[in-house]
């Protein structure tokens, strides 16, 4: 995103042309035409990937369409009648609709709240190790969960969590508490995808974090240690004002993806018994949609989420850079 | 060194295996380490240290307890399993669990088609990524701008699950190997690392020599660029090899044949619907300790080519260190 930014030096091409400038060289117009005939190569290379672009990408935006019609597979996408916003009135008219937006809501929310300050700790401890094969290994081994498909890690929740064979109810039975239906009750569904996610994204954040931390000016730490700085005078006056740059921007990433929650996780983790909590906008589009065959109903229920996704992140990067100068475009 | 690009890397989530490229995560913190030698720790420092290995073994512990318990599961009995004996450690050490998981037809199937979609969507990920990146890494390639601009928009706003359905649909690719491949090949997060890297690491004046000695474009591409951005190639074809191994939500959307299906959504049915494939065991008890075990053996022969080559991602990874240091 800021990094998409373009930085190409800009070579205007064309629209405000100056027919040709004081010192008589040529005008950009026709400096442009002249360098894209002799890279012709490398617009037929960008070719392939553009039409890739365009068919995968800008074609359903276009198709989008259907959001506002009443689809029939006969009919196909333009000739299926007009029907306003008929579609979005039955979405937010469906008893299910506050639940859903909620779900959704909550459960970003949470993941954004709780994966934030986690990598951080395990970074600014993992910075203080000196003992070279212990940090190694704490770096591997937390790194490790993060090449683990959601398939997996959904399934050792699962197992782990198991009331019949499952470790946690073992550990349960040490504290004289009789096992648990975690996954049968909704009110644990939260926690259980949060605190999964934690789990095998921790690692992954926290050498985001470590790279930080190893960009900071090395006289900082000698500066500190002359003052006679103790180590958690050091990580609080050096290494957090050091990342600080990167967690907000973390942050205000995660904050700007508040509704584009995924997919994989949460339909892994549905059943029966939890959907009161684990219901979320994606899992809702996929069953309205390829499920039920309501392709309008499900095409605006997504669209709905893309607008607010698309406005919290617009909306969170005019802020962004207005309180630190520093937006992701 | 404030590395912007390594940020966003992990916050844009909603692209696919987003840029699991940073990790300097071998080579942070030398520089320190060499003027960090302490003459003395006052007591607090050493308290406070105390703290901060527990701390990080509290971490290891609970990241490690799960991925163990799994393996020492995969290798008990069906009924050690079943009535839950097993903690960290084997019990009635038996490798039946796995004698099922491979003889189980589906899951060889699954193999072998996730293997087919990794290598083959791995190939032509990479070449598209690079045939869009190396023109846009050149500073003389007019409408450059623009053309990003296109691109990292479909980051912002995508046209839904339903509308791209729609496209797979008319292009008649739905129940096909393609659907597999193409709906995602290209990753707009692995476009902009490849622009960057290529920008940053190929000398403009190796352009120029390369016209004046009158090699075209493509010729400069395949013997100058190609060999001097391996390091960047290895580690986008890692990100897109690990996403598409991994994936399953394409596979749920688009296949309907199940001898089509990808190793995850295999695993899917039989480890979270408990559709077990046919066993031809004879007791219900049997049949039902050892779906039980299955789920564990499974569940580590689908990890381990992932971990197997996980070091050999960590090594390559701190090569491309630079390339998520390099301001965009």
């Amino acid at each position: 995103m800021a990094s998409g930014a373009p930085v190409t030096p800009r070579i205007d091409v064309g629209t405000t042309s100056e027919p040709l400038r004081p010192n008589g060289h040529r005008s950009s117009r026709s400096v442009a035409i002249r360098k894209i005939r002799r890279h012709w190569q490398l617009y037929l290379l960008a070719l392939a990937p553009l039409v890739y672009f365009l068919i995968f990408k800008y074609v359903p935006m276009v198709n989008g369409v259907i959001a506002f019609k009443d689809y029939n597979v006969v009919d196909g996408i333009w000739g299926s009648p007009w029907v306003g916003l008929d579609n979005f009135q039955s979405f937010v008219e469906n008893p299910a609709f506050w639940r859903i937006v909620r779900n959704t809501f909550i459960l970003s929310a949470y993941v954004v709240i709780a994966a934030f300050p986690i990598p951080i700790i395990l970074a600014l401890a993992l910075n203080e190790v000196r003992h070279r094969l212990f940090k190694r290994t704490v770096q591997m081994v937390t790194f490790a969960p993060y090449f683990i498909s959601t398939v997996i890690v959904v399934s050792m929740t699962i197992l782990f969590l198991s009331p019949r064979i499952g470790l946690a109810s073992d550990a349960l039975g040490l504290f004289g508490i009789g096992s648990i239906d975690f996954l049968g009750n909704p009110d644990y569904f939260r926690h259980i995808y949060v605190w999964s996610d934690v789990w095998q994204t921790a690692g992954y954040s926290a050498v985001i974090y470590m790279a930080a931390l190893a960009a900071i000016d090395p006289s900082l730490y000698e500066a500190a240690k002359v003052d006679g700085a103790s180590r958690i005078q050091k990580i609080i006056h050096v290494d957090l004002p050091g990342i600080m740059p990167t967690a907000a921007i973390l942050l205000i990433l995660g904050v700007g993806n508040i509704m584009a929650i995924g997919f994989e996780k949460a339909f892994l983790l549905q059943n029966p018994l939890n959907l009161s909590h684990s219901e979320i906008i994606p899992t809702y589009v996929y069953k309205t949609g390829l499920l039920n065959a309501d392709f309008s109903l499900a095409a605006a229920v997504g669209l709905f989420n893309s607008v607010i996704n698309l406005v919290l992140l617009v909306a969170v990067n005019f802020i962004a850079k207005r309180v630190s100068g520093h937006g992701l475009w | 060194m404030a590395d912007p690009t390594a940020v966003q890397n992990d916050g844009t989530g909603n692209s696919r295996g987003s840029g699991a490229i940073t990790p300097t995560m071998v080579s942070t913190g030398k520089r320190r380490r060499r003027s960090g030698r302490r003459i003395r720790e006052s007591n607090v420092d050493r308290v406070f240290m105390l703290g901060v290995y527990l701390l990080l073994s509290t971490f290891l512990a609970v990241v490690l307890i799960p991925l163990l318990h799994i393996l020492a599961s995969s290798f008990s009995s069906p009924n050690a399993v079943s009535s839950g004996r097993v903690t960290l450690w084997p019990v009635e050490f038996s490798i039946r669990g796995y004698e099922v998981a491979l003889s189980n037809s589906q899951v060889i199937t699954g193999f072998a088609n996730s293997l087919f979609y990794t290598s083959v969507g791995t190939f032509i990920s990479v070449s598209l990524t690079v045939a869009i990146a190396y023109p846009l890494s050149r500073r003389d390639f007019v409408g450059g701008g623009i053309i990003t601009r296109i691109i990292v928009f479909t980051m912002l706003f995508a046209g839904g699950v339903i509308p791209t359905y729609l496209v797979v649909q008319s292009l008649g690719m739905l129940d096909t190997r393609w659907a597999m491949i193409l709906p995602q090949a290209v990753g707009v997060w692995q476009v902009i690392i490849a622009r960057t890297y290529l920008r940053h690491s190929i000398p403009e004046e190796l352009f120029e020599a390369a016209e004046i000695d009158g090699a075209s474009d493509l010729r400069v591409l395949w013997s100058v660029v190609l060999p001097l951005a391996k390091p960047m190639l290895a580690v986008i074809a890692l990100m897109y090899a690990i996403y598409q191994w991994n994936s399953y939500f394409d596979a749920l959307l688009y296949l309907k044949s199940d001898d089509l299906y990808p190793l995850q959504l295999v695993l899917r049915n039989i480890l979270i619907l408990n559709t077990e494939g046919g066993t031809d065991t004879t007791t219900m008890m049997e049949r039902r300790q050892l779906a039980d075990l299955l789920k564990y053996s499974l569940i580590v022969i689908s990890t381990v080519p992932v971990l197997l080559i996980y070091p050999f991602i960590a090594r390559h990874f701190t090569k491309g260190a630079t390339m998520g240091a390099i301001k965009g």
